[in-house]
């Protein structure tokens, strides 16, 4: 651990003395310069600090721990990696998390496009209506929204466990497809859609072929954000979840009390990753139509 | 030519007026919204009213509940959680300021000053969303935990004694204690704070600032007469989107805190899921909601911007 | 010449957006084959005319007819009329060759590939078939846009100012492409512009529209030589507008009073019969001599005025004269630079022209109506009601 931080610090000090270093020979003056680079300075710093907890959770992904906990370093291991399932009960909150991630999203993604196309590109009344209930869920903190769903349910004598848990989900991650996808329709030029009519193209094929796949990467960047919302959340599911339907985020939660394996680095590892990657492989793709 | 009885200043024909034609209703936009609209007042606006009730409700689980319209139970609620509430709103407020104090500067850097490496840039900033929250903050476990040596670094460097003297510690650790919590609730909402800002920054014209520089502005006066006013959308948006989730967070507080750290969400929480007494959970948390619409409205107004969505 | 059942007919077109009216009662022919333009300032409604023949707007009143077919209510993609807009709007994740083929690809046409080759040979851009939009320059996106219009052969072809965005240069260039191109393949073309320069080279009948009315209808020639508003006298090119009054009327000339001159002017050259005109000339039809020294001239017999020159501008190919008459108005006049020597301000002149190029309006029209210029404009100066 101590490694960590001294091996961040020492980067820290060779990027920015060899900048200054540069500068000064440059003939633009060392001191000066960090003066007027103190911006990026400070900039680098929120950096590492915002990224020094994904560093650990990688970096603990491969430690064998002493006790319960996984705090202290101990040893390197593989372990972790080579038996991701073996803390119980993990893989099967993972899996559901995971189902009820793509549920919502889907659901959520419909939902929030069909708003986001009716905001964006009709006129009617209601607008402003309309626009503030979009945005109260997105103003409103969890606990709140979490405990009148949970006050909803009880006294309707709905149950709750996953079905509780879907409906919260789709509810609370709506807005946000709407947003995005709003922000992305937004940016289309109306023209288009209007040169496609003059060019023979009924609606249903305008749509098809010119809206949807230009609006695509906003609905894609809509569903993206409601599937990490949806599986990240904790506080609202907690609320209306059951000791049959732990989510992941809960398993996390109760490991906290009860003992943290190492597997939830490891997962919190290949999220990582697999973020990473789409992410990449997003920019490149995206990238590559310019061209 | 002859130009006078061509032209085309002469009536149509003498008399008759063209009608006009019956303007088409649409009904396509309703159509779209009815789905997502219903889900929504259905699973969120009835909760509230839901909520609203239960808060005036007197019983218990056994006995049931009925509408009583108990206005004490709110006195009572707020009364006796006083502590926790403001302790969420202080909690909150010193996170949402050094959250601007530290994303202003990665925003800046961003918009100005690193050019091709924008997009990379911004991906590192979502890059902690990666990793699912939890995981996260309990990684803060491992980085302030005693062994570790950012607690011996604070000690040998005199900040332990500082952050005791403001009460922001207890003794010589950093874990458990209210520096650890909002540390860590500055760190979560950091990227809500950092995006917004960027987006209004990236936004400004820089022709703006040669402008100001032209005129002899120095560096730090063209900052505070042209940058800062023009960022101010974005500093709005940002802290609505830092304060408002973490005045009712209280993850960070059950991880990082101890018992006299805990925050209104806990005690809602609570109240709801162990103490089963649902009038004043449901008293605290519509109190909770209430108080955040109201300083949101009182400080957009202020801040003079509407565009919120 | 080609028959009538392709003619473009709007009837009483009226458009209003609440309380505004953008296109007035509009009562137009455009004959099937021709170069039409519709010209006009900013906000005249002539975009607003040409998006309600595309059936992208819908008209408040009127009808809209081709050949015999009323297609005010038919929907833009039944409409046998392609546009080419303003900003091209092509479509940015099709490449060039989908763009041009879209039309076609809608309508199910036989023979796709050979037409699409077609057209970009039309507009030599089929060494880029493959590219984005978003490759190609400004005047590349033209020529697409103009290409995925005519592949598909309509009735009508709208032009909503195509040549906005480009450079000078191009933009020649473009204006003689476009001729050539509606020559060649013989469709109605209908070019929006507010460029009377333009609308002149290219078209064959022009419409001048001004605040949702056609001021008037005809060929460049006529509606440059015998303008029958104030503003087409001023829209299109430049007028010298003074005040006069018809003292005796004939059948076929008027005899008129300016400034205390007296000129004449054929009747049929007179929109209005009532006895205040305003007395115009354009500026190069102005003969422009210097005074003979013993100060009687022939003025009297010319039939002209006589003022001072204050101003002089050498342009190069002409020089641009103000003279200033008595009365304190200022006329211009432009004189070619053939060689006959330039004069000086300070310099008394005597101006004349002949009196078939002079025209008479009505004098209760705004003489500064569609004059581009807001200040220092000599036709503005002096012409005071």
């Amino acid at each position: 651990m101590s490694v960590l931080i001294w091996g961040i610090v020492v980067i820290d000090l060779l990027l920015v003395g060899g900048l200054a270093l540069r500068a000064q020979l440059v003939g633009r003056g060392g001191v000066r310069w960090l003066r007027e680079h103190v911006v990026i300075v400070a900039a680098l710093l929120a950096f590492e600090y915002m990224l020094l907890p994904n560093v650990v959770v990688i970096l603990f992904s491969f430690n064998k721990p002493n006790g319960r906990f996984n705090y202290t370093w101990n040893r390197f291991s593989l372990d972790a990696w080579l038996h991701p399932c073996n803390a119980a009960g993990m893989c099967d909150s993972l899996g559901l998390s995971l189902r009820i991630g793509l549920a919502a999203t889907v659901a959520a993604t419909i939902l929030g496009t069909l708003i986001a196309f009716a905001l964006g590109r009709h006129r009617f009344r209601g607008r402003s209506a309309t626009n503030l209930l979009i945005f109260m869920p997105m103003a409103t903190p969890e606990v709140v929204m979490g405990s009148s769903l949970l006050t909803l349910f009880l006294n309707l004598r709905i149950p709750l466990g996953q079905t509780a848990i879907l409906i919260a989900h789709i509810m609370f991650c709506l807005s946000f497809v709407v947003v995005t996808v709003k922000a992305r329709i937004a940016g289309m030029d109306p023209r288009l859609e209007q040169a496609a009519a003059d060019l023979y193209a009924n609606e249903t094929q305008t749509f098809l072929r010119i809206t949807l796949p230009l609006v695509a990467p906003g609905i894609a960047a809509g569903a993206l954000l409601a599937f990490s919302l949806s599986f990240d959340d904790y506080i609202i599911t907690n609320f209306n979840a059951t000791t049959q339907s732990i989510t992941f985020p809960m398993y996390i939660w109760g490991a906290a009390q009860r003992g943290t394996p190492v597997q939830i680095n490891v997962i919190g590892t290949l999220m990582f990753l697999v973020a990473l990657a789409a992410v990449v492989i997003g920019q490149s793709v995206g990238t590559r139509r310019k061209a | 030519m002859t130009v006078t009885d061509q032209s085309p200043l002469a009536p149509v024909s003498a008399g008759t007026a063209v009608a006009d034609r019956p303007a088409r209703r649409r009904l396509t936009p309703y159509v779209l919204l009815l789905p997502g609209v219903a889900w929504l007042a259905i699973f969120f606006v009835v909760p509230m009213l839901f909520l609203a009730s239960q808060s005036l409700q007197q019983g218990t689980l056994e006995t049931g509940y009925s509408l009583t319209w108990h206005v004490a139970t709110y006195a009572d609620a707020l009364s006796t959680f006083s502590s926790q509430f403001l302790r969420s709103f202080m909690y909150a407020g010193i996170a949402t300021v050094l959250a601007l104090l530290i994303g202003y500067p990665l925003a800046y850097t961003i918009a100005f000053k690193v050019g091709r490496w924008k997009n990379l840039l911004l991906v590192l900033v979502i890059a902690p969303f990666f990793t699912s929250f939890l995981i996260r903050t309990l990684a803060w476990q491992t980085i302030l935990s005693g062994q570790g040596p950012v607690v011996a670094f604070f000690q040998k460097s005199g900040l332990m004694a500082l952050l005791r003297a403001v009460h922001l510690v207890n003794s010589d650790q950093l874990l458990s204690t209210p520096f650890a919590v909002i540390m860590g609730l500055t760190y979560n909402f950091l990227p809500f704070m950092t995006l917004p800002l960027y987006a209004s920054l990236e936004r400004i014209d820089l022709r703006l600032l040669e402008a100001g520089s032209d005129l002899y502005a120095k560096p730090f006066t063209a900052f505070r007469k042209v940058t800062w006013p023009l960022s101010l959308p974005g500093v709005v948006a940002g802290t609505l989107l830092t304060f408002i989730p973490a005045a009712g967070d209280y993850i960070n507080s059950k991880l990082l805190g101890n018992p006299n750290t805990t925050m209104i969400g806990q005690v809602i929480d609570g109240q709801f899921l162990r103490v089963l007494d649902y009038p004043t959970a449901a008293a605290l948390s519509f109190s909770l909601m209430v108080t955040i619409v109201v300083l949101v409205v009182v400080y957009v107004r202020r801040a003079g911007t509407e565009e919120l969505v | 010449m080609a028959g009538h059942e392709g003619d473009l007919r709007l009837s009483g077109l009226t458009k209003r957006f609440g309380s505004f009216t953008a296109v007035d009662n509009l009562d137009l022919v455009i004959p099937e084959g021709s170069f039409f333009a519709l010209l006009g300032p900013s906000g005249c409604g002539k975009t607003t005319t040409l998006r309600m023949v595309a059936g992208l707007e819908e008209p408040t009143a009127g009808t809209i007819s081709i050949g015999t077919e009323d297609i005010t209510d038919t929907k833009p993609y039944r409409r046998p009329v392609n546009t080419v807009f303003q900003n091209y709007a092509l479509f940015p994740h099709l490449d060039i060759w989908e763009n041009v083929a879209f039309g076609l690809r809608r309508r199910a046409v036989p023979d796709l590939k050979t037409k699409v080759g077609e057209a970009l040979e039309l507009v030599e851009l089929a060494h880029l078939a493959k590219r984005r939009p978003s490759q190609l320059s400004g005047g590349q996106q033209q020529r697409v846009a103009l290409a995925r219009a005519i592949v598909n052969r309509p009735m009508v072809l709208l032009l909503d100012e195509p040549l906005g965005a480009l450079d000078l240069k191009l933009r020649r260039q473009m204006q003689i492409e476009l001729k050539r191109i509606q020559t060649e393949v013989g469709l109605t073309f209908v070019h929006v512009t507010h460029d009377q320069e333009e609308a002149m080279t290219m078209a064959d009948t022009i419409a001048v529209m001004n605040d949702g009315r056609i001021e008037q209808l005809g060929g460049p020639t006529d509606l440059y030589e015998s303008p029958v508003s104030t503003f087409v006298a001023n829209f299109l090119g430049q007028s010298n507008l003074v005040r006069a009054r018809v003292t005796s009327r004939a059948a076929d000339v008027l005899d008129v009073e300016v400034e205390g001159h007296s000129l004449t002017l054929p009747a049929a050259r007179c929109v209005t019969t009532s006895e205040d005109i305003w007395f115009g000339v354009r500026p190069e039809k102005l003969s422009v001599s210097p005074v003979a020294a013993d100060c009687s001239s022939n003025l009297a017999a010319a039939r002209g005025l006589r003022g001072v020159i204050t101003d002089t501008s050498f342009i190069g190919i002409s020089t641009q004269y103000v003279v200033r008459l008595p009365s304190g108005q200022d006329l211009m006049a432009v004189r070619q630079n053939d060689g006959a020597g330039i004069l000086r301000p300070g310099e008394t002149v005597d101006l004349t022209w002949e009196p078939r190029f002079a025209f008479g309006l009505d004098a209760s029209q705004d003489a500064h109506a569609g004059s581009q210029v807001e200040d220092g404009d000599p036709v503005g100066a002096g012409a005071r009601g």
